[in-house]
């Protein structure tokens, strides 16, 4: 940017100067004319005079300032007034013909105008810049309510969501979750269960065999004896995983389903553990008002047995459509796991017990989620499996 | 098991509760209730009415005005279409604002029955109903006594004003049990009013079992032999002479009627009034078809064949135990007995048979011959033996006292083994602590005795000695000890603790917790969680276009699968994902990606004579956005969060999977190793699962995974020094892979090679024939210095040479 020019008049006048705000075509500030001082040589005749000129020289800068339009018009007036070779800094190297006596006096006098000069400047180009950036935020402003970009995430099965809350609680009462294979030995589904070939049990399970002794484990309770046997006591895990039974497929059945095994076996365990056990489950899984009602009931690997009903969570207990009036929900079975089968684990009865319990995930998952057809689980509609 | 309210109390008395508080309170001891249906529940306001006239309807020609004495001062005026009715008949009448139970065409019950209310009937005032048997919400099955159809009439000389739904047993509470298989004691009345008495601390009374029967000796007329006595334990007969075949009378009746079952005659309503109360089956044979009198109990010859009662031909094989007389089967033990020795109505002498059989042989034998009848039922639990000699003496005392017959005196009993009480000797203190409560021996004690199990208190006060009887098969031990204690004081009363002991850390199994990372990756990437069977139709893998060598086509066969389509374990989680994918597609969900975690099994001989290898197999598939780079992309996102990482190499060639395209599929390849592949699906396989868009599937073999996992991240210092990029623009014959172009740029530019990236691929009328274009930009850094010129022309003029053997030049 360069100013076109001045024209110095003695006493003290120019009349050229360059309108603010208005641009030619080379890209610089036209300078509007406009009354000015010029500097030499007036301080010579009245020195009364020079706080007046000075003054009138602030004056022209304030009103530039003030009729500036843009920050690129005021860059301008930074130049003409406060640049190198503009107008004040101009008074400053004039000062060299002064007596020294003068000097300070008039080097004071011209610095505090360039001071206020730079701030008036300043301040106004701060109001510009907000100015600017108002606009331009009103420019941009937009509709708040048009959709969302989403990462499209993908949803977990019902069922892994249920297990995860599952597993969650039992890691956080320090179990461990291990496995067991799905294809299994009849010894460690049936017989190392108290469960020896000609069991009722046997024949109310519906087992899928592949061979007289290799089959589809009914229940993970498989896994309780491979853990046992393995010796390093004590135990305390769960263990998810898929079970099958030969049930035709409707709404409530399914040929594969899946189970979370639980065992703890220690040398005090007690079946009001195993209570206080399941109590804190259904409370943490189902919520805080969740009541458990332990029920005798009988299985082979377990004894005494108890199947556990929680308090409806739909209705509070009440009776509702949800429980069938009943305001209870039968959700697991347990017991205290039977010594026969500790001992034919290799585990001492009269030195550990403990206990044993099994949950069907797909109960949790459909009671949970209120699911009323044990098929969806298995189709894998998207519209179904987003809902999770 | 279904029992009437009012049979228990005949044996416990003193019972006073309502079927709402038996239900909850024996549920708590352990006898399940099922269902709980109050017969009179919907019966209001009706009693016996005696038709004191009839008169024609003046407007109509079947309705009749009735005057009927209800036991009031007037008599009522009800109008009825019934016809079956005369003049001195006594009915069930419902008076004005009563209910009834359903309709009379006897169709379903509705929940909350029907009021009845008076009203007029073409003009005549009826100021109620009388009522048939369907109204009254049963059957003709069960009162056979009733008419087809019309009105139910009472005996003559029942007195007017009476509660009608009590004279016909409707004053009652059935309830439906869960009776578990320990408990075969309570598959009886007898034994749910035993439990029933024990847990509203009441006395128990058995039926009284008076000594029956004539001066006479069986003996004289029959011999017993049993030659397996190790299915059957125990025979016994008795005989009862003649016979008068009646029907039994009503009360009898209304106990069959309880329990679902039909009265018949008195011979047959007895012996299934002795199963109902005692749970003992019992058989009954003409005394005159066995022949040579005399009854032999043995195994059948295989390849036998027998006409069993209701005229069905039974094969037989020496598992399946017969009663024989001395000719030829007359019976299948403990399941259905021979056309050949039938009972008739004109039988004279009979032989009644309560015998107990091996439970698991009679169990199989029943599925065996293709029949479980009410009889197996029972047997297959395992009865006690001791119950046998109860029954038959119960159902001959009740043949006397029915007057259906004269009973021969003695009872032939065949019993070479008596099962003795069992006693199991245990400590209090032990049982304090399995359950974790604190009871005295006395207070056990207390809790035992209600329940007949008698019980010493050794002089240590400690020790206790608990004799089961017979009937409970299911004490043997200390634990079994326990659990009745703990019924009985109530599960509900032991104290609520936690496990105390050793503090281990909860976690997942190693891979366990892999497998979870990776579902939570997966669906970060976009993929929903899909559950698949196990087992699929072996026609699948011909859909896969699998040849008939393939190593998938060897998969383990369930031996009773519930069909084709569930017979062989996967060898290939393909099916899964395709049929998954085809569902989506064919329901018109525009996209869809999936991904399934789960096993295939891998049988490691065929037969299987061990178990199989579980494999677990992360499968992601997809249809709609996306192509094989969004695949490949998803899988080696996955495999770098897992701490997988530097470069993964795809080998199309050794990827021989023949569902997927032959031009677009890979096997993938890490530290040498294959751990999976992916592709598009194959055109074909696409049309033979009816999707008509592209799909991606991508397999990963967890088990080759799991190892690599690496989380022990180590931070690498920011660089320093510049880094240097040089783009190289070239032309590339066509057979030349970007794989392998990369090897040789990453090859050739060793340790200062930072990223080698592909930024253009261009194949077209600009390139010279049998050329691509394409422009790699490599990024070059030296972790220590500013690299020199010397340096970087050196690496460029490496790189050059190498691509220069492959066919490679620059672009001018």
């Amino acid at each position: 940017m360069r100013v076109k020019h001045f024209e110095s008049l003695m006493h003290g006048l120019c009349s050229s100067y360059i309108k603010p705000g208005v641009r030619n075509k080379g890209g610089t500030a036209i300078i509007r004319p406009c009354v000015i001082f010029m500097t030499q040589g007036f301080f010579y005749k009245e020195k009364e005079m020079e706080n007046t000129k000075l003054e009138e020289l602030k004056k022209l800068a304030s009103d530039c300032i003030r009729e500036a339009q843009d920050t690129n018009a005021l860059n301008d007036i930074r130049v003409k007034f406060l640049g190198k070779k503009g107008e004040i800094t101009s008074l400053l190297k004039s000062m060299k013909d002064l007596s020294p006596e003068e000097k300070p006096k008039f080097g004071q006098m011209v610095n505090a105008i360039r001071q206020e000069v730079e701030e008036e400047l300043q301040k106004h180009m701060t109001e510009l810049q907000e100015k600017a950036k108002e606009a331009r935020m009103a420019a941009e402003t937009i509709d708040v309510t048009l959709p969302a970009k989403k990462m499209a995430y993908g949803h977990a099965h019902p069922n892994t969501r249920a297990l995860e809350e599952v597993e969650k609680i039992f890691v956080g009462m320090g179990y461990e979750v291990v496995e067991g294979p799905e294809v299994e030995l009849d010894q460690y589904n049936f017989e190392k269960l108290n469960i020896p070939a000609g069991h009722p049990a046997r024949d109310e399970q519906d087992t899928f065999y592949i061979n007289e002794n290799i089959l589809l484990r009914t229940q993970t309770s498989s896994v309780q004896a491979r853990v046992m046997e393995q010796g390093k006591l004590p135990i305390r895990m769960i263990c998810p995983g898929r079970v099958f039974r030969s049930d035709a497929v409707d709404a409530t059945h399914s040929p594969s389903f899946h189970q979370i095994e639980g065992l703890v076996i220690d040398k005090h365990v007690t079946f009001a553990d195993l209570k206080g056990t399941l109590d804190t489950f259904a409370k943490e899984l189902f919520g805080p008002e969740t009541k458990t009602k332990l029920r005798p009931h009988h299985f082979p690997f377990t004894e005494p047995s108890a199947e556990v009903d929680v308090s409806c969570f739909k209705c509070g207990g009440k009776g509702c459509r949800f429980c069938k009036g009943e305001g209870w929900i039968e959700i697991l079975g347990c017991g205290m796991v039977h010594p026969h089968v500790l001992e034919m684990c290799g585990i001492d009865p009269n030195e550990y017990q403990g206990f044993a319990f099994g949950v069907g995930l797909e109960r949790i998952a459909l009671l949970k989620y209120e699911i009323d057809d044990m098929r969806l689980l298995y189709e894998n509609d998207t519209r179904f499996l987003n809902q999770f | 098991m279904n029992t009437s309210m009012n049979w228990i109390k005949e044996y416990v008395p003193d019972l006073d509760c309502t079927p709402k508080e038996w239900t909850d309170a024996v549920t708590l001891t352990g006898t399940k209730v099922e269902t709980c249906s109050i017969l009179n529940k919907n019966l209001d306001k009706i009693v016996t009415g005696q038709i004191k006239s009839m008169e024609k309807h003046p407007d109509s020609d079947h309705l009749w005005i009735c005057q009927v004495d209800v036991g009031q001062a007037e008599p009522v005026q009800i109008v009825t279409g019934a016809q079956n009715q005369k003049v001195g008949d006594v009915v069930p009448v419902v008076l004005d604002g009563g209910k009834v139970a359903g309709g009379h065409d006897g169709g379903e019950l509705p929940e909350d029955g029907v009021v009845i209310k008076a009203g007029k009937l073409r003009g005549i005032e009826s100021y109620g109903m009388m009522c048939s048997i369907e109204e009254l919400g049963s059957s003709r099955e069960f009162y056979p006594e009733a008419p087809e159809d019309g009105l139910y009439i009472f005996p003559e000389g029942t007195q007017v004003g009476q509660d009608a739904p009590a004279l016909l047993g409707f004053n009652d509470a059935i309830h439906e049990y869960e009776i578990t298989s320990n408990r075969v004691d309570c598959y009886s009345v007898i034994g749910i009013a035993r439990e029933g008495a024990a847990t509203f601390k009441k006395a128990f009374h058995m039926p009284k079992e008076e000594k029956s029967g004539n001066n006479e000796d069986i003996n004289d007329y029959l011999s017993v032999e049993v030659i397996d006595t190790d299915l059957c334990p125990r025979y016994t007969a008795r005989m009862v002479k003649n016979i008068k075949i009646a029907p039994s009378p009503k009360w009898m009746q209304i106990r069959l009627a309880s329990a679902g079952i039909r009265p018949i005659n008195n011979i047959v309503d007895i012996t299934n009034y002795v199963m109902l109360e005692y749970g003992q089956p019992m058989h009954s044979y003409d005394y005159d078809k066995i022949r040579g009198h005399k009854i032999i109990v043995k195994r059948a010859a295989d390849g036998d064949v027998f006409e069993t009662l209701d005229q069905q031909e039974r094969k037989l094989d020496h598992t399946i135990l017969t009663i024989c007389d001395a000719e030829g089967a007359i019976g299948l033990a403990g399941i259905m007995g021979g056309q050949n020795s039938k009972i008739t109505d004109d039988v004279k002498t009979m032989v009644f048979e309560a015998a107990t059989f091996d439970g698991t042989n009679i169990r199989l034998s029943a599925r065996k011959v293709g029949d479980r009848t009410d009889a197996s039922a029972y047997f297959e639990k395992g009865l006690d033996p001791n119950l046998a000699e109860s029954a038959i003496n119960r159902a001959c005392a009740l043949i006397e006292e029915l007057q259906a017959g004269e009973v021969v005196g003695g009872m032939i009993d065949v019993y070479p083994v008596k099962r003795e009480p069992s006693v199991v000797v245990c400590k209090a203190s032990d049982i304090n602590s399995l359950i974790g409560f604190n009871l005295t021996a006395e207070e056990m004690k207390e809790y035992l005795e209600r329940i007949e199990l008698s019980t010493e208190i050794g002089a240590d006060g400690d020790t206790l000695t608990v004799t089961a009887p017979t009937f409970r098969q299911d004490i043997h031990r200390m634990c079994d000890v326990a659990e009745e204690i703990t019924r009985f004081y109530g599960y509900a009363n032991v104290p609520t603790t936690l496990p105390g002991g050793s503090d281990v850390a909860g976690r997942l199994a190693p891979d366990l917790a892999v497998n979870e990372r990776v579902r939570h990756y997966a669906q970060a990437l976009g993929y929903s969680q899909a559950f698949m069977y196990s087992f699929e139709s072996p026609k699948v893998y011909d859909k896969l276009l699998f040849p008939e060598d393939a190593a998938e086509k060897q998969q383990i066969r369930i031996s009773n699968p519930l069909g084709e389509d569930f017979s062989v374990m996967r060898t290939s989680s393909l099916n899964g994902m395709l049929t998954a994918l085809s569902t989506n597609y064919n329901r018109r969900n525009k996209s869809a990606k999936l991904y399934e975690m789960a096993n295939v099994y891998i049988p490691k001989a065929l037969p299987l004579t061990e178990l199989p290898d579980e494999r677990m197999t992360l499968t992601l598939g997809f249809i709609g956005e996306g192509d094989f780079f969004t695949m490949k992309g998803d899988v080696e996102d996955i495999l770098n969060q897992l701490g997988i990482l530097g470069r993964f190499k795809y080998d199309a060639e050794g990827c021989a999977k023949p569902f997927l395209h032959p031009g677009r599929r890979a096997n993938i390849i890490y530290d040498g190793k294959v751990i999976g592949f992916l592709g598009e699906i194959h055109p074909t396989v696409l049309e033979n699962y009816s999707i008509g868009d592209k799909a991606y599937v991508a397999v990963l073999d967890m088990p080759e995974v799991y190892p690599l996992v690496n989380d022990d991240t180590k931070y690498t210092p920011l660089a320093k020094f510049p880094s240097v990029t040089r783009d190289f623009s070239m032309l590339v014959p066509l057979d030349v892979t970007a794989g392998q172009i990369e090897d040789v740029l990453i090859q050739r530019t060793g340790k200062l090679c930072e990223n080698v990236e592909l930024f253009d691929v261009y194949v077209g009328a600009q390139v010279l024939a049998g050329y691509k274009s394409m422009a790699y930009k490599v990024t070059l850094r030296a972790q220590d210095h500013t690299l020199t010129d010397d340096e970087i022309n050196g690496v460029v003029k490496k790189i050059l040479n190498g691509l220069e053997r492959m066919g490679v030049s620059l672009r001018s």
